[in-house]
């Protein structure tokens, strides 16, 4: 689960991590209202950012420095009242009704710190580079040796040693050091403590020496949460923050089902039990010439009721023109599926090609229950195995 | 010969009074495996619908029965602690079957482990471990075996021993998927292939029993003459796993990869089966794999041809058993 940059920040502070000040607003009028708090403490800048899970922000014309009220009208009127297009966005954008209003902070130095989950250790990984501002990508692309990493261990977590070698390494000296330790460490302990996969801080930020902080401040500027979903249940001001509206309308509908499923841009449904033979079945589909509009994985014990439901959302994507269905029945019983067919026929109705290859518990009794309805789904055709089944599909939506 | 377990193995279930750990307990018994009780805290004293004795403990259900494997269907929230009662006991292979175990838990867990040397754990987020027993009466779902060991909710009866196998081979089979698991099976035992074992290692980005553990114990058994090795996008175990097949592996070694058409930053159903960066694709791991040498399958159809192929084995499949 992905939650927004202002909720990241709330995450951070209440961890007691620094973050400027700032606050979510959603009209125009509180857009301006906020900048003109910000201003009157003092800060001559404010950033007005659009709060959307999707990146390409900045160049999309979301990210704006202001310095006066009117500017900050402008601004957050274009974020409202425009939809935000980016390479990461659909191609018709999205609707912002959110935006961060947060005192702009003078920068000294950038850096990146980020914990995640390292599946190779088997532990949770502190990792930080002296490049802040930019993509970690670009980073580990051009130059790998200067990205830094310190593996936690699983059950003491991370130990101040390892913060302050950290901190120095990344050229945290003094003051600062200190600063950045406290802010290490309780960073690991809100990574833990909330479940969460994936922890960034793209740029931590040192500010310029001032009267008040002659050394400068560490400040985290920008942030980014990915939270484990198996944990959610029993983490519930962060489930609180999940935005529906972030979603897939049909992705979300699949999962009150108990189902797996991914929208993808292809043209051929696929209905399958397990999340591996799902994947391969996209992939099959694709090595015969075909793309697969979904993934879709009913599971190894789906009800009838949720077999149903699986068509329906698949047939909610006008592109879909023709659908494979592929069952190997394990624990799921292939008649099962075949009266799931029959009665989806009946209330959803298959007005595009119906290809089925079903193998394994109770295959012969399904093939009877497909061969007596035959009549009724003129459309569908049986597979004997899956390169036929994906030849079929294929061939069907040419 | 089979890695793991086999026909003597004796098994536990945790979580044998829930509506699954029930209903798979049944199907493991009716396999022929050895299940001598469950585990559920609070209903020590009673018996299962089969006869089982149920424990409070795991320490109590080992001490009676003298188990050495355990499955565990316990819900999420406490799978982690049943794995770590099970290790505690003395229990040597732990399946844990249960989908939706927080990671951090899996990661105490794991390191938690290493206390206890002698425990195997296989998943969590998986379907289990068998060494197929020999055909004793009746055909398909209904069929009867024997001297095997069924240890998850995998369907025995699509599981062929190499008694019963046509080309008198056997081949080892580890997989991060289930139902791909049960595919590579069915397309082995069509064409006259059996299986030494198969094991579900899972679909969760931390876990336990791993590709490379199963390849060494595969290539040191004589009773399996090759593997088929089922990976999928996420992380770079595939990669490692093809590395030490280069390095260390006698036997031949069949791969695939699923998820080559999977949108990056996508769960595709299991929680590890997300692309990351660019060497967790299903393209990178293939190209890896084929570096190294290793068959790998480009079609989830061609497992059992590739398999022939690989054990130098020519002829048509041989129909359904």
């Amino acid at each position: 689960m992905k939650i927004h940059e202002y909720q990241a920040r709330q995450l951070l502070a209440d961890a007691g991590i620094p973050v400027p000040q700032g606050a979510m607003v959603e009209t125009v009028e509180a857009a301006v209202a906020e900048t003109k708090r910000i201003l009157a403490s003092g800060q001559a800048l404010v950033v007005i950012k659009a709060q959307v899970h999707a990146g390409g922000r900045g160049k999309a014309g979301f990210v704006k420095l202001v310095k006066t009220a009117e500017e900050a009208e402008t601004a957050a009127r274009f974020m409202l009242t425009n939809r935000m297009v980016s390479p990461q966005t659909p191609p018709e954008g999205l609707k912002v009704t959110r935006l961060l209003v947060a005192a702009g902070v003078d920068i000294a130095r950038e850096i990146y710190v980020a914990i995640l989950v390292d599946r190779e250790r088997r532990t949770n990984t502190l990792i930080a580079s002296k490049e802040g501002g930019v993509e970690i990508e670009t980073v580990a692309a051009k130059n790998p040796a200067a990205i830094l990493k310190e593996p936690l261990d699983p059950i003491r977590g991370l130990e101040a040693w390892q913060a302050r070698k950290m901190a120095f390494a990344l050229g945290l000296d003094g003051k600062l050091n200190a600063q950045a330790v406290d802010l290490f460490l309780k960073l690991a302990k809100l990574f833990k403590e909330s479940d969460a996969s994936l922890v960034e801080i793209n740029p931590l930020v040192v500010t310029p020496p001032t009267d008040e902080h002659p050394e400068g401040r560490v400040l985290a500027i920008d942030a980014k949460f990915n939270f484990d979903d198996n944990a959610l249940f029993r983490q519930k001001k962060v489930s609180a923050m999940f935005d529906p509206t972030e979603e897939n309308a049909a992705e979300l509908e699949a999962n009150r089902f108990g189902l797996s499923y991914v929208a993808l841009n292809g043209n051929i449904g696929c209905l399958v039990n397990g999340a591996g033979l799902a994947m391969s079945t996209m992939d099959i589909i694709k090595l015969h010439g075909g793309e697969p509009a979904n993934f879709l994985d009913v599971g190894g014990s789906a009800s009838e009721e949720a077999v149903t439901q699986a068509f329906r959302i698949i047939l909610s994507d006008a592109a879909v023109k023709g659908i494979l269905v592929n069952i190997f029945g394990g624990i799921m019983q292939c008649d099962k599926i075949a009266r799931a067919i029959v009665g989806s026929a009946k209330t959803v109705g298959f007005k595009v090609p119906l290809v089925v290859r079903l193998e394994g518990t109770n295959v012969g009794e399904a093939r009877a229950i497909l061969d007596a309805a035959r009549r009724d789904i003129p459309g569908m055709q049986t597979a004997t195995d899956l390169t036929d089944a994906a030849k079929k599909v294929c061939a069907a939506v040419a | 010969m089979s890695i793991l377990v086999d026909g003597n193995t004796k098994v536990l279930c945790q979580g044998i009074t829930g509506s699954a750990g029930a209903f798979h307990t049944k199907g493991c018994l009716d396999y022929g495996t050895k299940m001598v009780g469950g585990v559920t805290p609070g209903k020590g004293g009673q018996k299962d619908a089969n006869g089982l004795p149920i424990f409070d403990t795991v320490a109590d259900a080992v001490k009676a029965t003298g188990a050495r494997a355990t499955m565990i269907f316990v819900p999420p929230p406490f799978a982690a602690d049943s794995i770590l009662e099970a290790a505690a006991a003395g229990i040597e292979v732990v399946c844990a079957i249960t989908e939706g175990i927080p990671v951090q838990d899996m990661v105490r867990t794991r390191a938690a482990l290493r206390d206890f040397p002698k425990t195997t754990l296989i998943g969590p987020n998986c379907p289990g471990v068998i060494t197929p027993g020999w055909r004793v009466s009746g055909e398909g779902p209904t069929a009867k075996f024997a001297g095997g060991c069924k240890i998850g909710i995998m369907p025995g009866y699509i599981h062929t021993h190499r008694k019963d196998a046509s080309t008198g081979k056997a081949v080892g089979i580890i997989s991060r998927s289930g139902t791909l698991t049960y595919e590579a099976v069915w397309q082995t035992s069509q064409r006259g292939i059996g299986q030494s074992t198969c094991v579900g290692i899972g679909g969760d980005p931390v876990r336990g029993f791993g590709f490379i553990d199963a390849l060494q114990l595969f290539n040191n058994d004589p009773d399996t003459d090759g593997v088929i090795m089922i990976g999928e996008i996420g992380g770079n175990d595939e990669t490692l796993a093809g590395d030490w097949i280069k390095a260390n592996m006698r036997k031949p070694v069949v791969a695939f990869i699923a998820g080559r058409t999977a949108p990056p930053g996508k769960r595709m159903g299991h929680a590890g089966a997300i692309i990351g960066g660019a060497d967790d694709t299903a393209q990178a791991k293939i190209e890896s794999l084929r570096r190294n040498g290793i068959a790998v399958a480009d079609s989830p159809a061609d497992l059992g041809s590739s398999m022939m192929k690989a054990l130098s084995l020519t002829g048509q499949p041989v129909g359904a058993r």
